[in-house]
């Protein structure tokens, strides 16, 4: 019900929007509980285990029963609170959890069945027959299960994240957060003040109360004006800050757009990551409910709320309200309600005193047995000193005291202590680096402590910072204390509940006790207390204190939960903002990238990189066909491939040299200038890490190639090496991957190819096989390498990365001049394949030297890096797997990679397994399935017959164990 | 008390007030037989197995705070033999084994649910390395087939084929895997010990490990000396400082990793995916919530809490490969403190003081291998001999170079996993 | 969390490569024996409590860093160049 001149709502603008498919009209400034409150809903969704009927409990985040499914199709979100979404025109909302309809669930059955749905009944049954846990029980369970759903349509709406920085990070703008941001902001701190509601003022905006004189209300808009005029200051309304972290880190998340329909240029949300060097926690308080039989039902609400309806959004959430207390401030509500012409049909305080605020009956000792109504409240039971009453009532307001909102504090791992005069948990001391706990967060309840408190809090905070305060009045404000007897249950039949999402009540908790599942977390799991999506916000502390009771514990005895992060759930689009679709890692594209693409290249991911697979050709109709044609055009003409994604790594200095003979077990000083050498290097555990080619430029310059894969680890090796085990070393090293653009040049026809192509033509004896040096391209200064990937008679040619399309053209072109042409990634590992060189399909983190036939490289003379760890016992001798060829002698010729090799006569099974392939391709040249692999003890097993079975795959195959090198043993082609 | 439908029934019509404790809580004995220190997962599940196939009964198990309240009562609930490696291959199928088997077993449903596990890949080579895998969990006797790209799609049509940054390949399914729910593991196994006379002792920490002439003598605790023939350590991140009290030095380090909770929503992920492009694996309780986890934070740490960093990064891992999944919300997060090897497989061995064992180094995968650790743990305690299932994990190997399982071939050394 | 790079200031954990236990400082000489090796490479204080380990500033100034540190609280409580640290 609307009340004239009341609440916060603009109403200029009518606004309407769909419940159910049903038009619910509003004003600009409700919620949506507001608004279906205003309209006499108060039915608005079905609980978790029961399906019994749920109303709005609350006007905050806190809310564990109004939960809505927002929007349609792949906008649709759900589990959104009643009492946070605020309305705009054409927004549907739904209610969850039920079927056919809301007034009429059909699992509304499984309260009748509750005597046999206990807490944990599940883990006791459901055991027989074995087969139907999978196929009947559970599927029948997780259809029930649940609340809201996915739309199972890919998002379609736009999230950001951002970053923040900032000197004082407020946490909520209640009085106690807008004085706290007020001082700190004045003495020049920059100030960031977040509050998760889209209004800056907090219970002002919920109470009369004055403040310096003036509403509340009025005195926070005054605040928040004066801030809004500040440049070190910036506001942050809808802004939750949900999580606190290590040095000085918050997690938040910004409703920026959730408001509005969506569609718009502004990001639904934004997840904003702070970074403040102080904070100061003033998230303000949460009312409790009271554990009495038909606490559940729609229109039984929290005390504060009922105020908050009346006063922010002017509503009256019933037309004959009353109220349950333990406390003095809950008596507020009624006085309200009776001002403001709203029927109060009785106040029922437990305590054995409190006095009449107004015209209406006052129980005192007095309790809440019992309530009534289907889908909503019609009457209350109660019992006092003078028996038991019933009273006709469609609102109950509840409360049972105030939380502090400490979880924040428990982020980091603190514990709350336990405050026996205010009987409720408050933040320990210095809970978290750096965050200040305050006002009614800290357990200071009243205005006039918040304002205080916020105060004093900015003042801590400006100390550290090392910023003096002003001076600052504090305005007068309200001053009185709660006056709270703790009531957690009232004893007697009937259900009294706890976690009203999970339907846990006051049974299921003992029943835990009884069981022994006796310590906080045994009972919060076996009985799901607390895991609801509102994490027992406003019921766990009424479980513990339950639980203490039924253990003979205390309530600090018996400690609490943990709180940990989100406080409020975070959409993962927010926190993974910026990764749907390609953005989830950066794309790496070589020079030649367009003219590949251009080529007609289908691209494929290695790594971060992107390289061409092949060049399909007219009349080629699959891969493998370009693929087979651009291996014999290398092996018979010259093929151009794009090298650059190989790590390139400058070193240069005095001590380059003998840092290079450091971390590869080969000797690199004693390579001449102008000369490349392959080498490898271990991981201090003796396995090979990487192999690549490194060329000395100069005595002391070297240029290190790495493989594509390895480049970053390498990178990051080499400084591990220098700065921390060789720092008296002078070298150093840039990455320069980047910096030029890399061609290999392969095939027979290759120097006659670069001949054209370079401003002076080479020969043999000029670059030999490893030479390297500086050529001129085209008037361009460049580097060429005489190494082969391939085989071949072969060069890389690399120059500065501006001139890398450009190159890239030229080669192809003068290479399809000689029958040749551009190769990709499948050729290239034809052709590898073919020569026996090895990959990171091979160096795969396991093996060492010795498994691949190069425990020869490592250079007895000197020590270094793995070499020690690489002599280990377990890492040398026949039993180890070691690198073969192998080819298919068979009747079936395919071989696949990954397969298991076998004895020809064992059976496949794991105690007879000898190794594996790693490699396959089909070699053109020898028009063969040709596979590398490891083999045990198969250096000295060539000319064996062995089987390769890939199950999978479902292909077997007889092969013969070789030498890895098929092609050209002798390296005559490549000093060709 | 055994538990059935029927007693379900009975206790439900009589007010549910017959419900006996799951467990005694006793006063720690002055000696026992066997001391177990740690009462999570694997230390109850080693207790359980003494009892029930060595025939031992005067066994304690000790734990510092309550019984679950480790990694087993948070992680991503995932249970799999999907191991190539000679060691692990045969340990994580007998363990799956003993999973199938578990709530008969244990008569308390564990709620073990084989819904399938998918592995994608994302590239040839990717591809490869899985057909090895696949070929070993084959060779072992267990279940494994390769899906081509549309294969996935049948199963997951709900990923996002088009745009996602490293594109699917395909998969290998192994449709043997699934979930559990944790917390029942842990109260299972305890409930079956308790039964069979083993004392659980919450609240119990162990302060220094008593040790006279290279034999094991007993325990310090907080709640006063006791003595014992044999001592098993198995308690997981903590094994560094507990094997310190016998002045022993672990390859171990101690890591923290997160885990993710959504809300409860209808079902919509049948199975238990993984993408490892990202670190990335998912699936849906029975309750609903999405549980999903990532990759360590990647610093030593003993706090239960992670930082933004790695959240940030698993939720975006989610959004390229699923983005329907955006409109779920992250309800709760925590952490886990792993104890690294340096090869990433665990060690279930003797120590070089004769009675005192030690069955630690799970890395994230400790909770698939609660049944079978137990069992081998225990075998080994009763028998002085390793299980033949569990042999392959030996405290030496680092030393010797022999049989390390580095399945990920990152390398046998810390922080690489 | 934040790391304080001696040469960068307090920059974001993202920036860092971690790498482990400063004990990675003291590589022992080729003969010192297969115990003082498998200590080096694998063996673990592994404290509850102070340590000091190493990052690497990848993402910025490519320093290797020495952070004391606190496993259990995540405080931080100075750091050193490794260049710097000595053995």
């Amino acid at each position: 019900m609307r009340l004239d001149g009341k609440g916060l709502i603009d109403r200029q603008k009518p606004l309407s929007f769909g419940f159910d498919g049903r038009p619910i009209a509003g004003f600009e400034g409700d919620t949506v509980a507001s608004a279906l409150l205003a309209n006499g809903v108060r039915l608005v969704g079905r609980s978790f285990k029961y399906h019994r009927p749920r109303g709005i409990l609350s006007a905050g985040s806190e809310e564990p029963n109004a939960l809505l499914q927002v929007g349609r199709g792949a906008a649709s979100v759900p589990n959104v609170r009643a009492t946070v979404q605020e309305i705009y025109e054409g927004l549907e909302v739904a209610s969850q959890n039920r079927w056919p309809s809301l007034k009429f669930d059909l699992l509304g059955v499984n309260d009748l069945a509750a005597p046999f749905l206990s807490a944990g009944f599940y883990y006791k049954t459901f055991m027989w027959p074995r087969a139907f846990w999978e196929r009947v029980y559970e599927p029948i369970i997780r259809r029930a299960a649940g609340l809201g759903a996915l739309s199972g349509a890919h998002n379609e709406d736009l999230y950001e994240k951002a970053f923040a920085h900032c000197d004082l990070l407020v946490i909520g703008a209640g009085p106690c957060g807008l004085m706290a941001a007020l001082v700190a902001a004045r003495a020049g701190a920059d100030v960031i003040l977040a509050d998760e509601d889209s209004m800056f003022g907090g219970r002002l905006l919920a109470e009369e109360g004055e403040v310096g004189g003036m509403p509340g209300a009025e005195w926070a808009k005054g605040a928040v004006r004066e801030l809004a005029a500040m440049d070190n200051v910036r506001l942050m309304p809808r802004t939750t800050v949900t999580g606190a972290y290590d040095q000085g880190t918050y997690g938040a998340l910004e409703r920026v757009a959730l408001h509005k329909a969506p569609g718009g240029a502004a990001p639904r949300e934004c997840f904003w990551r702070i970074v403040a060097r102080r904070a100061i926690l003033a998230a303000g308080a949460i009312e409790r409910p009271i554990a009495f039989a038909g606490n559940d039902r729609p229109g039984v609400m929290m005390a504060g709320a009922v105020r908050a309806y009346l006063h922010r959004w002017g509503v009256a959430p019933g037309r004959k309200v009353a109220l349950f207390c333990n406390n003095d401030d809950a008596h507020r509500t009624a006085q309200d309600l009776s001002r403001a012409g709203v029927d109060v049909a009785a106040v029922i305080d437990a305590r054995g005193e409190a006095e009449a605020g107004g015209d209406y009956p006052v129980y005192t000792g007095a309790h809440v047995i019992g309530t009534r109504g289907r889908t909503g409240l019609r009457e209350i039971t109660l019992r006092h000193s003078g028996g038991t009453a019933r009273i006709k009532a469609d609102c109950l307001a509840m409360s049972g005291g105030w939380n502090p909102s400490v979880h924040l504090t428990c982020h980091t791992g603190a514990r709350p202590v336990w405050n026996e005069k205010i009987a409720a948990f408050v933040p320990a001391e210095a809970a978290v680096e750096g965050l200040i706990p305050a006002g009614a967060a800290a357990g200071e309840f009243s205005t006039a402590g918040c304002l205080a408190d916020g105060k004093r809090a900015a003042r801590q905070a400006l100390a550290a910072l090392g910023l003096k305060p002003g001076r600052t009045r504090l305005p007068e404000a309200e001053d009185s204390a709660g006056g709270v007897e703790p009531l957690w249950h009232v004893p007697g039949p009937g259900r009294a509940f706890l976690d009203f999402q999970n339907d846990v009540s006051v049974k299921d908790v003992a029943l835990a006790a009884r069981e022994n599942y006796a310590s906080v977390e045994h009972m919060k799991r076996y009985t799901t207390q607390g895991m609801a999506t509102d994490q027992g916000k406003t019921s766990n502390i009424g479980a513990l204190a339950i639980l203490a009771d039924a253990t003979g514990r205390s309530i600090p005895q018996t400690g609490t939960t943990t709180f940990r992060p989100p406080f409020s759930p975070v959409s993962i689009a927010a926190m993974g903002a910026g990764a749907q679709g390609k953005g989830f890692a950066p794309e790496r594209f070589t020079t030649s990238h367009a003219a590949s693409v251009g080529a007609g290249a289908p691209v494929i991911e290695a790594g971060l990189w992107y390289r061409p697979s092949y060049f399909p050709q007219e009349g080629e109709v699959n891969w493998r066909q370009s693929c087979d044609r651009e291996v014999m055009m290398v092996r018979q003409a010259v093929g151009i491939c794009d090298v650059s994604t190989l790590g390139k790594i400058d070193i240069q200095g005095p001590d380059a040299a003998a840092f290079l003979d450091f971390v590869y077990t080969n000797t690199f000083s004693t390579l001449k200038v102008g000369r490349v050498r392959y080498g490898i290097m271990l991981r201090e555990d003796g396995h090979v890490m990487d192999d690549g080619t490194t060329a000395r430029l100069g005595d002391e310059h070297y240029v290190m190639t790495t493989t594509t894969a390895a480049a970053g680890q390498v990178m990051r090796h080499l400084e591990f090496v220098h700065q921390c085990l060789a720092p008296q070393m002078n070298v150093r090293f840039v990455s320069v991957t980047e910096q030029w653009a890399q061609f290999a040049v392969a095939g027979p026809l290759a120097r006659k190819l670069l001949s054209e192509v370079l401003d002076s033509p080479i020969d043999n004896e000029s670059w030999p096989f490893m030479a390297c040096g500086p050529v001129q391209v085209g008037g361009c200064a460049g580097r060429l390498f005489r190494i082969s990937f391939s085989g071949e008679h072969a060069y890389e040619i690399a120059v500065p990365s501006r001139f890398g399309p450009a190159l890239f053209d030229l080669l192809v072109a003068r290479a399809r001049a000689l029958g040749g042409g551009p190769y990709g990634m499948e050729a290239l590992n034809v052709l590898r394949i073919e020569k026996g060189f090895i990959t990171h399909a091979e160096i795969h983190g396991r093996v060492t030297a010795f498994d691949i036939g190069m425990q020869g490289m490592i250079s007895p003379a000197k020590d270094c890096i793995g070499k020690v760890m690489a002599t280990r016992p377990g890492l040398l001798g026949e039993g180890r797997e070691q690198l073969v060829g192998l080819r298919p002698t068979g009747a079936v010729k395919q071989l696949t990679a990954g397969a298991h090799i076998f004895e020809p006569e064992a059976e496949a099974i794991r105690a007879n397994a000898q190794g594996y392939t790693t490699s396959v391709g089909f070699s053109p040249t020898f028009q063969s399935f040709l596979a590398l692999g490891f083999l045990r003890n198969g250096r000295a097993r060539h000319g064996q017959t062995v089987r390769i079975v890939d199950h999978l795959r479902q292909v077997e195959t007889l092969a013969e164990v070789c030498d890895p090198v098929f092609l050209d043993p002798k390296g005559e082609r490549v000093r060709g | 008390m055994r538990y059935s439908a029927w007693q379900v029934l009975r206790q439900g019509l009589t007010g549910n007030r017959g419900w006996a404790p799951v467990w005694r809580n006793p006063d720690p004995k002055p000696e026992y037989d066997i001391i177990i220190i740690g009462g999570g997962g694997h230390g109850l599940s080693t207790a359980y197995y003494l009892a029930r196939k060595h025939g031992l009964k005067n066994i304690a198990v000790l734990e510092k705070g309550y019984i679950g309240g480790g990694n087993v009562g948070r992680n991503t609930t995932i249970v799999r033999a999907n191991y190539f490696l000679e060691g692990n291959s045969q340990f994580y199928s007998h363990s799956l084994k003993l999973w199938e088997g578990l709530e008969r077993e244990l008569n308390f449903n564990v709620m073990h649910s084989q819904r399938g596990l998918i592995n994608l890949f994302h590239s040839d080579g990717q591809r490869d390395a899985f057909a090895r895998r696949g070929n070993a969990m084959i060779n072992q006797g267990d279940d494994a087939i390769l899906l081509d790209r549309e294969g996935v799609r049948r199963h997951l049509p709900y990923l996002d084929f088009e745009q996602i940054r490293f594109p699917v390949y395909g998969g290998l399914y192994h449709p043997r895997g699934g979930t559990a729910r944790h917390d029942a593991v842990a109260w299972g196994y305890a409930r079956g010990a308790d039964s069979r006379g083993v004392d659980l002792i919450q609240n119990c920490e162990v302060t220094g490990i008593d040790v006279k002439g290279g034999v094991v003598q007993g325990v310090q605790t907080t709640r006063g000396a006791i003595r014992a023939r044999k001592v098993g350590i198995v308690v997981a991140g903590r094994s560094g400082q507990v094997a310190a009290m016998a002045g022993m030095r672990l390859p171990v380090e101690s890591h923290v990793l997160q885990a993710f909770v959504t809300e409860g929503l209808k079902p919509c992920i049948d199975h238990v995916v993984s993408f490892g492009m990202g670190h990335f694996y998912i699936s849906q309780s029975d309750k609903g919530g999405l549980v999903f986890g990532g990759d360590l934070d990647f610093y030593a740490s003993y706090a239960q809490r992670g930082n933004l960093p790695m959240k940030e990064h698993v939720m975006e891992a989610a959004m390229t490969l699923m983005p329907m999944i955006g409109k779920a919300k992250v309800l709760r997060s925590w952490g886990g403190i792993m104890d690294m090897t340096p090869d990433g497989s665990p060690i279930i061995d003797k120590t070089h003081i004769e009675g005192l064992y030690l069955d630690c180094g799970w890395c994230y995968g400790g909770f698939k291998a609660v049944p079978a650790s137990g069992d081998c743990f225990a075998h080994l305690i009763a028998t002085d001999r390793p299980h033949e299932a569990a042999s392959a994990f030996r405290l030496d190997r680092f030393r010797t170079g022999a049989g390390l399982m580095d399945e990920e071939g990152t390398g046998a050394q810390h922080n690489l996993h | 969390m934040q790391i304080p790079c001696p040469i960068c200031g307090p920059r974001d954990r993202r920036e860092f490569y971690y790498m482990g236990d400063a004990v990675a400082l003291r590589r022992p000489g080729p003969d010192a024996g297969d115990e003082a090796w498998d200590a080096y490479v694998h063996l673990r204080d592994n404290p509850a409590g102070r340590t000091r380990d190493l990052w690497y500033h990848e993402a910025g100034c490519s320093a290797w860093v020495v952070v004391e540190r606190d496993t259990v609280t995540h405080a931080v409580h100075g750091s050193q160049l490794a260049a710097e640290a000595g053995s």
